[in-house]
């Protein structure tokens, strides 16, 4: 290969062909260098993903035999109305948490962007519900959501809320709201900090010229930061989203194995999957099912990244 | 900006609203502040919580009114946790899963990312496209096949299932993070490097690798952070009480206990100040390099 370079560019000057050399010998290396991280995607994600569309055409299930069973498991998935139920469940829940992250995310961003005393102080405090576990973080509000002696209920009655207390997550109209809670408490700094990062990068003489030009804050904020903000945002809103469709720890914590039925569904698409999958007392995890569950999850999933990268194009440097 | 003329170019100059220090007490400098509180409380008040609750005496855990202040603190559930020796085993589990993801997905990232930022062959930019998709690939959607994986390679309730699988998430990371390092650090040092005789692998290793050491520490971070955190595969490949980690331990209270007035919230909540406190810290030292490290993807996307 180095020879044939050589060879071929030998018209041209002699450094040129040993430089060819080295290019070569980088691009050996550079595979070379690769090669770990080529097998570990293959053996961790490549490979799973493909075993789980084919096992989604068997019934496997542990210490048993496995048989392939064609389309049959994919339209039980179609029939499944509780797994409807939870993907309704779940889309709900991006619903809410996602914009409500961004707009609190966004508003706390545009604050520590200005300069006072204590900035540095307030985005120090911004990572400490970041750092949390989630799981923990779901222990803590659980406690403060209880309906007997949870701090939230003791505020709403010193302040007489008409109707409290209340059963943050038993009630069916509110625990849908009670789980999302947790998640944008954890989540909006993280938001935060990302349109933070892209705040900084607009050059303060933007907002000068504007100024100069009249424009009010309020204008600025439309005409000049949010368009400059969009590569930001839309990294932001797809991590974001794809992160909210397959939430799992904080249903998992707050509402146990409880019960998915029509109208008080309190299950997110992954703890389903996961249900079906993990095997109890007696009878084997239904691998089968529970990878034709997956299939669909997956399917939904890359459309709506489809639908992100489409609406907003991104612009390439 | 209604000073006029002759003061607004000065006033452009501060920019953006609240930069106003020498400006007396406005109607909107207190609203500022107040939203600013606002933000403060939001964001402290349910770790504050925690820790009251850890220092409650199991007598007043389920006092109405509810106690803002514990009227008579105590250790007590810290030593209960301490001696609970399902959670110290958790502690070590977590520890050597995070350490060893954290250390494997290092040295397997760090080489691919400087491949990816130093040298320029065909199938780059697929490579990057690749660990780019990887970093939001849906974990859920390939349990199933994880599942028998872990199985197949005898690995089922075993450390070694999560120190596998937890580079699902940890390497692409690391991989991404890494090459926008590389790619900032000044080319002249390889050069320099070519010049005096070193071969391209020597240049990496004896070069630039020690140079990454910041960015290393950045993604070291995060992924120890993501393996610390991690519960859902944790919960499925592993069910004997020896092999929990952080999170499964601290469930396991809560689901041993028979009702919600059961429920040890003092031993819980000091297992939680135990657990998030280390991680604050470490967060708090590191605060630059981690939003530096969270929002590299980002800023650059």
């Amino acid at each position: 290969m180095a020879v044939l370079g050589g060879q071929k560019t030998a018209v041209k000057p002699k450094r040129r062909s040993s430089r060819t050399a080295l290019q070569s010998k980088q691009t050996q290396l550079a595979w070379l260098l690769m090669l770990p991280t080529i097998a570990v995607v293959i053996l961790v994600a490549a490979y799973p993903l493909v075993r789980t569309f084919y096992t989604s055409f068997t019934d496997a299930a542990f210490g048993y035999r496995t048989h392939f069973i064609g389309w049959t498991n994919l339209y039980n998935v179609l029939q499944d109305g509780k797994f409807r139920e939870t993907v309704y469940e779940t889309f709900k829940f991006a619903l809410i948490t996602v914009p409500s992250e961004f707009v609190l995310g966004m508003g706390i961003a545009l604050v520590v962007n200005s300069r006072f005393k204590g900035r540095g102080a307030l985005r120090a405090a911004m990572l400490v519900p970041w750092a949390i576990v989630t799981v923990v973080n779901a222990e803590m509000w659980n406690l403060m959501y209880n309906d007997t002696y949870g701090v939230f209920n003791d505020i709403l009655e010193k302040i007489h809320w008409p109707g409290a207390p209340f059963a943050f997550t038993s009630d069916p109209t509110l625990a849908l709201g009670a789980v999302s809670g947790i998640d944008i408490w954890k989540t909006t700094p993280f938001v935060a900090l990302l349109l933070l990062a892209g705040l900084q990068v607009i050059p303060n003489d933007v907002y000068e010229a504007a100024t100069v030009d009249g424009a009010s804050a309020w204008q600025q904020f439309w005409r000049i930061t949010l368009p400059l903000l969009k590569p930001a945002i839309l990294v932001t809103l797809i991590f974001r989203t794809m992160d909210a469709l397959r939430v799992f720890d904080v249903f998992y914590v707050l509402f146990g194995a409880a019960p998915c039925i029509p109208g008080n569904c309190k299950m997110s698409m992954a703890v389903y999957i996961q249900e079906n999958l993990v095997s109890f007392a007696g009878s084997p995890g239904q691998i089968g099912y529970g990878s034709a569950l997956s299939v669909a999850v997956f399917i939904i999933l890359a459309v709506i990244v489809a639908i992100y990268v489409k609406a907003i194009p991104l612009e390439r440097t | 900006m209604s000073l006029g003329p002759a003061i607004s170019a000065d006033a452009a100059a501060k920019a953006r609203p609240p930069r106003r220090k020498r400006q007396p007490l406005t109607l909107g400098r207190v609203a500022f502040w107040i939203v600013v509180g606002i933000i403060v409380v939001y964001l402290l008040f349910p770790f504050y919580w925690a820790v009251r609750t850890s220092i409650m005496p199991d007598a007043h855990m389920y006092d109405t009114p509810v106690q803002y202040f514990p009227s008579s603190p105590t250790l007590s559930h810290y030593g209960n946790v301490f001696g609970n020796s399902l959670f110290v085993h958790a502690l070590w589990n977590s520890a050597l899963v995070g350490v060893s993801v954290t250390v494997l997905s290092l040295v397997i990232g760090s080489s691919a990312a400087y491949a990816l930022a130093r040298f320029n062959f065909r199938g780059r930019m697929l490579m990057m496209y690749l660990v780019l998709s990887m970093t939001i690939f849906p974990q859920i959607a390939i349990l199933s096949a994880l599942l028998e994986l872990v199985h197949d390679f005898g690995i089922y309730n075993s450390l070694w299932a999560l120190i596998l699988t937890y580079m699902l998430f940890t390497l692409p990371f690391t991989v991404w993070v890494l090459t926008s390092f590389f790619r900032s650090l000044p080319g002249e040092l390889e050069q320099a490097a070519y010049v005096d005789g070193a071969n391209p692998f020597q240049t990496f290793y004896r070069i630039m690798l020690p140079l990454a050491t910041p960015g290393m520490v950045t993604t070291g971070l995060l992924a120890l952070i993501a393996a610390w955190n991690e519960f859902l595969y944790a919960v499925t490949f592993e069910f004997t009480p020896e092999h929990y980690t952080v999170p499964l331990a601290i469930v396991s209270f809560t689901s041993t206990a028979g009702s919600a007035y059961a429920v040890p919230w003092g031993d819980i909540m000091a297992a939680t100040v135990v657990v998030t406190i280390p991680l604050v810290v470490i967060v708090l030292i590191f605060q630059r390099r981690i939003i530096a490290g969270m929002t590299a993807g980002a800023v650059k996307g």
